[in-house]
């Protein structure tokens, strides 16, 4: 590794008992104000609590679906109600279904102008810097707020070329509704997984995006989602679509203010990159740490096409996150670089997944996990190269740095390879801060705290500057606050 | 009250596996330049962590005073804002931090008074010429790839950009080849001439201090000091070694 990170064995202390309801006791320590506002009474309408057919039909009637998406919606709670619980990841007792509420509406439809936008709504995403940032760097925003967008907007200059960023729901009734019809939840179907065919049942908001032939979209596009409502699920549901030759970075924000029972997010991702297409996905997800993070995001990659992930988790109290990229075309190629932070009360289990399946694909996968304060990070990944995945080539590097010895770090690598003819690397490093790079910074005048801050914000370093300059910055921030709390 | 700048008094320094010095005294006044010599294993290494305060040293008995105030409990970024800076025998790679923001973060802490950037750039780029170094390391992560002697470079640019009033320069000659020990060596007696600084200078090699004016040296063996004298000791032990003051030591 580095001298500033040493090596050690694995750490076995046995994990903190996160199977509890009283999530309470893990929500004292870090300062997480930035996040942590929120709003009173800003619901409109909401469903009650719980999973119902009649939640259901509700919820469809309430969002006026079109009939395949309401019949859509009942054959995936049938599903949700045949599947059984994972059992093989962090523990999830602590979330009940019957107290969560699965839809609620914001006290306003959605606007194109901050200006329209309800004030208390549109300062919660003031303090979180959105309607700024679009001003300096973004082509489009999209601001969800608990079930449904408040905001959706696309610059002039994109829009004229054909590229589409609206809301799912009115996509699914305008021009697109046949595509929606033919491409939504075919790469994530609710059989899937319990949390897929729950959202099946219950999703609502998120983006959709299409993106034309040959256009390339140079600027990005962001969407935001928070979630204030408590007890609440957010299923956002985001479908993109990079026609060939085209060219998208699309960022995904998330955050949520801290309530002393659970959340829950279970949000799909749905990404479509055709011949030589090339989408960038980012993510910053800093959800409150009474969160249960059970999102599922996948890609699928044609012809030359490439696909790049930037993974940020930060929050949550509880998080499965593995993204899929499937390399169907020859020559797709994938890279994933992702950072993991678990602190007090977190247990953050993330990684991705590459299914080699296209002659001569690629995928490149780089991670960094962090964990303190008895935080757990496991890191899963797995690779698959498929008998006709031939001349493909994979690579995958985590690194996992331990700040204490009460916290624990993972690492679960699983490879399945079926042909002969493929180059395939995996490594894997364990550590904890060297006491003696922490003596070297010090002897320069930097205090211990701040050394060991720039010895951690120097291991993510590799990743951190990969995120758009503003999460970048956010991510340091985030690091600092964490570094903060566990040093005071 | 003595207007020494480093006093160590009656030091007897031990880790977990047990005591490696015994009683050292030794006295350091600004501007003066002492060597430490000594075989391998005598404690000498210990001896410069154990003043800069490494933890992994500790203080079985005695004192350390600098300007006067008594900093044995004193951890080691407050003894590096006194003044004091060591020079590290296998200096460490840190990523993600550019040897110059380092630097400047480092001057941050040990100054007073705030450095302009432009003017920061300019002494670090002139400080690097005199080093010989390519001013493309600045930009890269600190000692990350470094080679031998590209580090214990860094360690010396370090040094002349943070000016302490006292540095403890551990074995900075080990593994350089012969160009390299005559611009480290430069360096050092930049450093001599721009601050007045003091130094404490441990080798095995009499090499590095051709150039220097040194004031005093120490023979260190099995943890004890057990010769001081000047210059001209370098020499001696140069010719016959270490062999005699080791049985004298045995006595």
């Amino acid at each position: 590794m580095n001298d500033a990170v040493k090596d050690s064995a694995v750490h076995y202390d046995p994990p903190i008992d996160t199977s509890t309801d009283d999530i309470n006791a893990y929500l004292e320590g870090t300062n997480r104000s930035l996040y942590n506002f929120r709003d009173e009474g800003t619901d409109y309408y909401k469903v009650d609590e719980g999973l119902t057919r009649e939640i259901v039909d509700q919820i469809s009637k309430e969002k006026n679906d079109p009939e395949w998406m309401h019949e859509f919606r009942l054959k995936s709670l049938e599903i949700y109600n045949q599947m059984r619980v994972p059992d093989w990841g962090p523990p999830i007792d602590g979330l009940n279904m019957d107290n969560i509420v699965t839809y609620v509406r914001p006290k306003t439809d959605m606007k194109a102008s901050w200006e329209d936008v309800p004030e208390e709504i549109k300062s919660t995403f003031d303090k979180l810097g959105i309607p700024q940032a679009e001003h300096k760097y973004l082509a489009g925003v999209g601001a969800q707020y608990d079930s449904e967008l408040v905001y959706h907007h696309l610059q002039d200059f994109v829009a004229e070329h054909g590229v589409i960023y609206s809301d799912l729901e009115s996509a699914m009734r305008g021009e697109y509704a046949q595509m929606i019809q033919d491409y939504f939840m075919k790469l994530v179907p609710p059989t899937d997984h319990k949390f897929a065919a729950l959202h099946g049942a219950v999703w609502s908001g998120g983006s959709f995006v299409y993106v034309p032939k040959g256009v390339k979209v140079d600027i990005p596009l962001q969407s935001y989602f928070r979630l204030n409502a408590k007890g609440a699920g957010q299923f956002e549901h985001t479908l993109i679509i990079v026609e060939e030759d085209a060219d998208l970075h699309f960022i995904e924000g998330c955050s949520a203010p801290k309530w002393n029972v659970a959340n829950l997010h279970a949000g799909c991702v749905e990404l479509y990159v055709k011949k030589n297409a090339r989408l960038r996905y980012s993510t910053i997800e800093n959800w409150s740490k009474n969160m249960y993070n059970l999102n599922t995001k996948r890609a699928i990659v044609e012809e030359g096409g490439r696909m790049e992930w930037v993974s940020g988790s930060f929050g949550s109290h509880v998080s499965y996150l593995y993204p899929t990229t499937i390399l169907k075309g020859k020559g797709a190629d994938c890279e994933y670089t992702g950072i993991t932070f678990s602190g007090k009360g977190q247990d953050l289990d993330t990684g991705c997944r590459m299914v080699h399946i296209g002659e001569e694909t690629s995928s490149l996968v780089t991670t960094k996990s962090l964990s303190k304060d008895g935080g757990i990070g496991t890191f899963r990944s797995a690779v698959e190269i498929r008998p006709s995945a031939r001349r493909s080539k994979s690579s995958v590097d985590c690194q996992s740095l331990m700040l204490d010895d009460i916290s624990r770090s993972d690492t679960i690598p699983e490879m399945d390879v079926c042909t002969e003819d493929c180059d395939i690397g995996h490594e894997a490093k364990i550590g904890s801060i060297s006491d003696e790079a922490v003596f070297y910074l010090m002897s320069r005048g930097i205090s211990e705290d701040e050394a060991r801050a720039m010895i951690v914000s120097g291991f993510a370093n590799p990743i951190s500057k990969e995120l758009p300059l503003e999460y970048a910055a956010e991510m340091n921030n985030l690091i600092k606050l964490e570094m903060e709390g566990s040093l005071a | 009250m003595s207007d020494s700048l480093l006093q160590v008094k009656g030091l007897s320094v031990g880790i977990e596996d047990g005591q490696i010095l015994h009683d050292v005294d030794l006295t350091i006044n600004a501007g003066e330049t002492h060597v430490l010599m000594g075989p391998n294993g005598a404690g000498k290494s210990t001896l410069g962590n154990a003043i800069m305060g490494n933890p992994v040293y500790q203080v079985l008995d005695g004192q350390i005073l600098f300007n006067g105030e008594d900093i044995t409990k004193l951890t080691t970024d407050k003894r590096a804002r006194a003044g004091m800076f060591m020079s590290f025998q296998n200096p460490l790679e840190v990523p993600g931090i550019s040897l110059e923001s380092f630097i400047r973060n480092g001057m941050r802490q040990v100054s007073e008074k705030q450095m302009k950037l432009l003017q920061f750039k300019k002494k670090l780029e002139e400080t690097m010429k005199l080093l010989e170094m390519d001013p493309v390391y600045a930009e890269r992560d600190l000692n990350v790839g470094f080679s031998g002697g590209e580090k214990k470079k860094a360690e010396i640019l370090q040094m002349l950009m943070l000016s302490p009033k006292f540095a403890i320069l551990d074995e900075t000659d080990s593994g350089l080849d012969v160009d390299a020990v005559r611009t480290v060596s430069k360096g050092i007696e930049e450093y001599q001439k721009q601050t007045d600084g003091a130094l404490l200078i441990i080798t095995h090699n009499a090499k590095i201090l051709e150039a220097l004016k040194v004031d005093y040296t120490h023979i260190l063996v099995r943890g004890s000091l057990v010769q001081t004298g000047g210059p001209e000791l370098i020499e001696e032990i140069s010719r016959n070694g270490f062999e005699k003051f080791i049985e004298e030591a045995a006595k």
